[in-house]
Formats: C-alpha cells, structure tokens, sequence
C-alpha cells in the first residue's frame, strides 16, 4: 500500500482547493438549479473567428507553432497593443502566446519569485483566485491586501505603500476586477505608479477584462503610465474578449529579459500554445472589432438591470464599471456570505459565488455573474428577492 | 440624462416585449417616463406595428399547415404592384407577403388547417385574380426557426462551474 500523503507535495498539498468549485460541487447535484456562478461568456466566439480555425485544420495546419506561438500572431498582438493603449512591443522579443492568461500569470511569478527566499507578491483582494495559491508554488510569500467597497474596491497609494516592503517583488493588479468589478482609471493608475516608481517593484497586470469596461471612458493599461512599461508584465487573452474560452489562449508583454525567462519556462512545460486556436486568434484581432462592441454593449445592459434589481431587493450593490460579475453586500441579512449562498440554494435554488471564495475580504458579499440572458437573470432575480423577503432580519 | 439610443430600445423590444418599461429604462439608463413617452411615439408613428406571440402550433392539438406561394403578377399601369399585393394581403389567410426579386414577383406564407384548405384557397381566391399570371406552392414540413428563434428546446447551459 503506498503512503500518498507522505509522497506527495507538501505544499501542493497544502492548497486550499477553490472555493468556487466547492461550492458548485453541491449545487451540481440539486434540480433545477438556475446558475449565477460561471465565470465566462455565454456568447458563442464569433462566427467568423471560429471559420478561421476550422479553415486552419482544413488547410492541415496541425503541427506545433514556434515555442513564443505564430509570428504573424504574435504581430498582431503588437497591432492591437499599439493602436488599443499606445504601447510598443517588438513582436520577436517582447510578447510569447501562453494557454489562457493563467498560464502567463503562473510563467510571470515563477520566472520572477527567487523560491523560499521570503520574496513577497502583493495581492489586492478580493480577486481571481489562482494569484495566492501559485505564487506559494513558486515559493514567494503571498500578502494579500483587502480593498474597500468605500474606494470602489480600487487599490489605493496609501494601501500599497503600507504594504510595501524590502522584501516586495511583485504587484499583481488584478483591474477590471472579477469578482468585484472594480476598474482603474488612468488617474487612480497614476497614484500607483507615482508609489513604485524609483523601487524595483514589478507589477503583473492582469487586464484579461480589458474590453469590458463600461462608461465613456475605455480602459487603461498600466504599461501605458510613464515609466511603468519597463516594470510591467501585460497579461491578456482571448477568452473574455471574444468569448473563447475554450480556445484556451492569452499571451504576455512585457520587458525581453523577463519574457525570455517566461520562455523558457513556456517550453519546457508546454511547448507551444494550440495551433488551431492561434490561427483563429489572428482572425479575432484582425477583424473582430465590431463583435468585441456588441457584446460589451449586451453586457452594459445586463450590467444596469442586476445592479438596479439587487439594490432594490435591498442587497447594496457597488456600481462595478467592468467585467462581468456584480459583487452586491449581502450584510443587511445578518448571514455569512457562506450561509446566504447555501440558504439561497436551498430554498430558491439559485447559486451565487460566496464573496469569501475570492479571498477573506470578500466575506459579506456574493458573486453574481450577468454573462446570462436578460431572461435568465430576471427569473434570478425573482427568486433572489421572494428568498430575501421571507428572511426574518430583512 | 443622457440622449436615448432609439435603435437600441427598439433591438430590445423587438427581442423581447415583454419587458417592461421599468426595466427598459434600467437597462438603458434613461427615466422610465422616458422609455414610455418613446415607445408611445414609436407606436404612433407606426414603427412599432405591434406585438405578437410566437406559438409553436405543432406542439398543440391545433393543426396548422403552412405553405409559401410564389406568384407571378401582371403589374398595373399606374399603381405597378401595389394594387394586387394589397389585395392579396387583405386575405387573413396571408401571413406574409413580400414584394421579390428574381424570377417571381410575390411571395406569400399562408396557413390553413388541412392541405385541402391551402389548395382551395390557391384555387378559388388566388388564381382567379385577374392580375394573377402563375402560382407556385410549396408546403413547409417543419419549422426551425421563426422570426430569430429557434424552434426547439433550449440547449442545456453547457458552461461549467471552474476556478473561475
């Protein structure tokens, strides 16, 4: 009989699995259950971006790609971070195509974290919950930091500065937030990089929700700052913005000394991402602007109808200005987010996310994402309220 | 408050009308006054002509056949095809009518209860008006989709629950 726990990892084994996956592990097994939980589009990719995959396999285009992904891909990249956010990269050193952004985000820590060495990443929470759990893997130390509802979830200067120390490596900034919604304008941006300049801070932005952001102004990357582009590590992919999930692509830009490390990781491990999905990729930021609005405008929509149905249900909602998630307090029923979720489950058979699955500061909230139909949410909504009412407390 | 986008409100109303001017104006970010007042002119102008709902009759005991008609007219002098399109548009029977391009002039869906019904109704109200040169019917055996919905059942959600 082998022993596995004394064979395994002891830190992977550590790991504290997702909260989220938790949580709809139960909710898999009731009937009925109308879902708020996923975290990706319910748009198909767009026809023509899927065309260009399928005419990829049938022209045989089946082999690996170079290790950094398709040069004529990875120019497109440098395109569309040009005339999107006026940052230059040069395609052959700056920017490698990884299998979906999470890749880049685990290359970008491991290629900069020195393991066991007390090397801290700063995370501002609540966020995505694979920033704690990999930067332990790599060996640094993560050290969260809880945004406030009170400052639109945003990270301050005064909150980073407390939290810097000699021992600070690398800023992850998680903006569009999921789950919170939560977005950095250029002068909130600008405070942050007012802190980090003259320091030898990095900073891992992750802007994966770049083009879901809503109101007259469009989102700014942090590469774009003055002085930040040579600290800055951009990771982004296709997922989000043209609904490709599945297609599992993103890539990262970033400094060429600090790429070329990510390389190197990238191709030991995983060799080169999907060929068939790059080539549709090339297609998507070639000639998808135009899909790109359409959803973010379907998405802007639903976006006003949950927020207005939560603070009407007497659930607070913060106006989140991007992504896809409302992040409404759950406080005024006296429960845990925990509680509430599994209560809400139960009775209306609706699931939400627990705020608390996306790190301790988001105890008191629930996720709820709109990537649903405007029917879809509305018979949630419903549901959300009659299990609001019939609460004692509210 | 910013200016209403009409083409907006009208994509919705058109996807769904059963919304309702509360949420219309939440989902637009104008008051609900607002949303009613455009409607209401939408509606007295004649760009909304009305609202209706999409039954899928194979599913009742109701029997219904549908056939297209294709119809080849002799345009008049003076009112070209306006006078027998409005014609035959007069018939309940008539669905919908369509001015064509191509090797026909009309195009025409109409229902009835048997294909009896469909045949007569070719025989006895179409083909004997005067302007009325040909006509070509064609029987519909199943419906797909009908005004951008699919017919069938809603495909399961097929999105899982991941770390996301």
């Amino acid at each position: 009989m082998m022993e596995y726990d004394k064979l395994l990892s002891r830190s992977a084994a550590a790991l504290k699995p997702s909260g989220i996956r938790r949580f709809f592990d139960i909710a898999a097994e009731m009937d009925d259950v109308i879902s708020l939980g996923v975290g990706e589009p319910d748009f198909k990719t767009p026809w023509e971006i899927r065309r260009a995959g399928i005419e990829s396999l049938e022209k045989g285009h089946t082999f690996y790609t170079a290790n950094a992904g398709l040069a004529a891909l990875r120019a497109e990249i440098c395109n569309y971070l040009k005339r999107r956010f006026t940052l230059s990269y040069e395609p052959k050193t700056d920017v490698f195509v990884t299998v979906g952004g999470s890749e880049a985000i685990d290359l970008c820590i491991r290629a900069t974290i020195n393991p066991g060495e007390g090397e801290e990443v700063l995370i501002p929470e609540p966020c995505f919950v694979c920033y704690d759990p990999l930067t332990r893997m790599a060996g640094g130390v993560p050290v969260p930091i809880a945004t406030r509802v009170e400052d639109g979830f945003r990270l301050t200067a005064a909150q980073l500065r407390e939290h810097l120390t000699p021992k600070t490596k690398l800023l992850i900034l998680p903006f569009p937030n999921n789950p919170t919604g939560a977005v950095m304008r250029r002068n909130h941006l600008e405070e942050i990089a007012e802190v980090l300049r003259g320091t030898d801070v990095l900073v891992l932005s992750d802007e994966i929700y770049a083009e879901l952001t809503y109101g007259t102004e469009r989102h700014v990357s942090f590469a774009e700052l003055d002085g930040m582009q040579e600290r800055t590590i951009l990771v982004n992919g296709f997922s989000k913005t043209y609904a490709m999930t599945g297609w599992r692509l993103g890539y990262a830009a970033g400094p060429a000394p600090i790429i070329r490390q990510m390389i190197k990781l990238h191709q030991f491990a995983i060799m080169c991402a999907p060929t068939t999905s790059q080539y549709a990729a090339i297609e998507a930021l070639k000639n998808c602007d135009e899909a790109i609005e359409a959803m973010r405008s379907e998405y802007d929509m639903r976006r006003r109808l949950v927020v207005d149905g939560f603070n009407r249900i007497g659930l607070s909602c913060f106006e989140p200005e991007g992504a896809f998630y409302v992040f409404p307090s759950i406080r005024s029923t006296g429960m845990t987010s925990n509680e509430f979720c599994m209560k809400l489950l139960e009775k209306e058979r609706v699931a939400v996310v627990p705020g608390d699955a996306l790190g301790a500061s988001g105890e008191g909230h629930v996720r709820v994402s709109y990537s649903y139909s405007v029917k879809h949410l509305l018979e949630a909504l419903k549901r959300i309220e009659r299990f609001v009412k019939s609460l004692p407390s509210a | 408050m910013k200016e209403m986008d009409t083409g907006k409100l009208l994509k919705l109303v058109a996807d769904d009308a059963q919304l309702s001017h509360a949420q219309l104006a939440v989902m637009l970010g104008v008051s609900e006054q607002e949303i009613s007042d455009a409607i209401a002119g939408l509606e007295q102008k004649g760009i909304i002509r009305g609202y209706k709902a999409l039954i899928d009759w194979d599913k009742t005991g109701h029997n219904l056949v549908s056939a297209r008609i294709e119809i080849k007219v002799t345009p008049k002098a003076t009112m070209g095809f306006e006078e027998i399109a409005y014609t035959i548009s007069q018939f309940p029977e008539v669905e919908t009518c369509y001015l064509m391009s191509g090797g026909y002039d009309l195009a025409l869906t109409i229902s009835g209860k048997t294909f009896k019904d469909i045949a007569l109704f070719v025989a006895h109200r179409l083909a004997p008006l005067d302007a009325v040169q040909s006509t070509s019917t064609h029987f519909i055996l199943k419906k797909y989709k009908e005004r951008g919905l699919l017919m069938a059942d809603a495909p399961r959600d097929e999105r899982e629950v991941t770390s996301q």
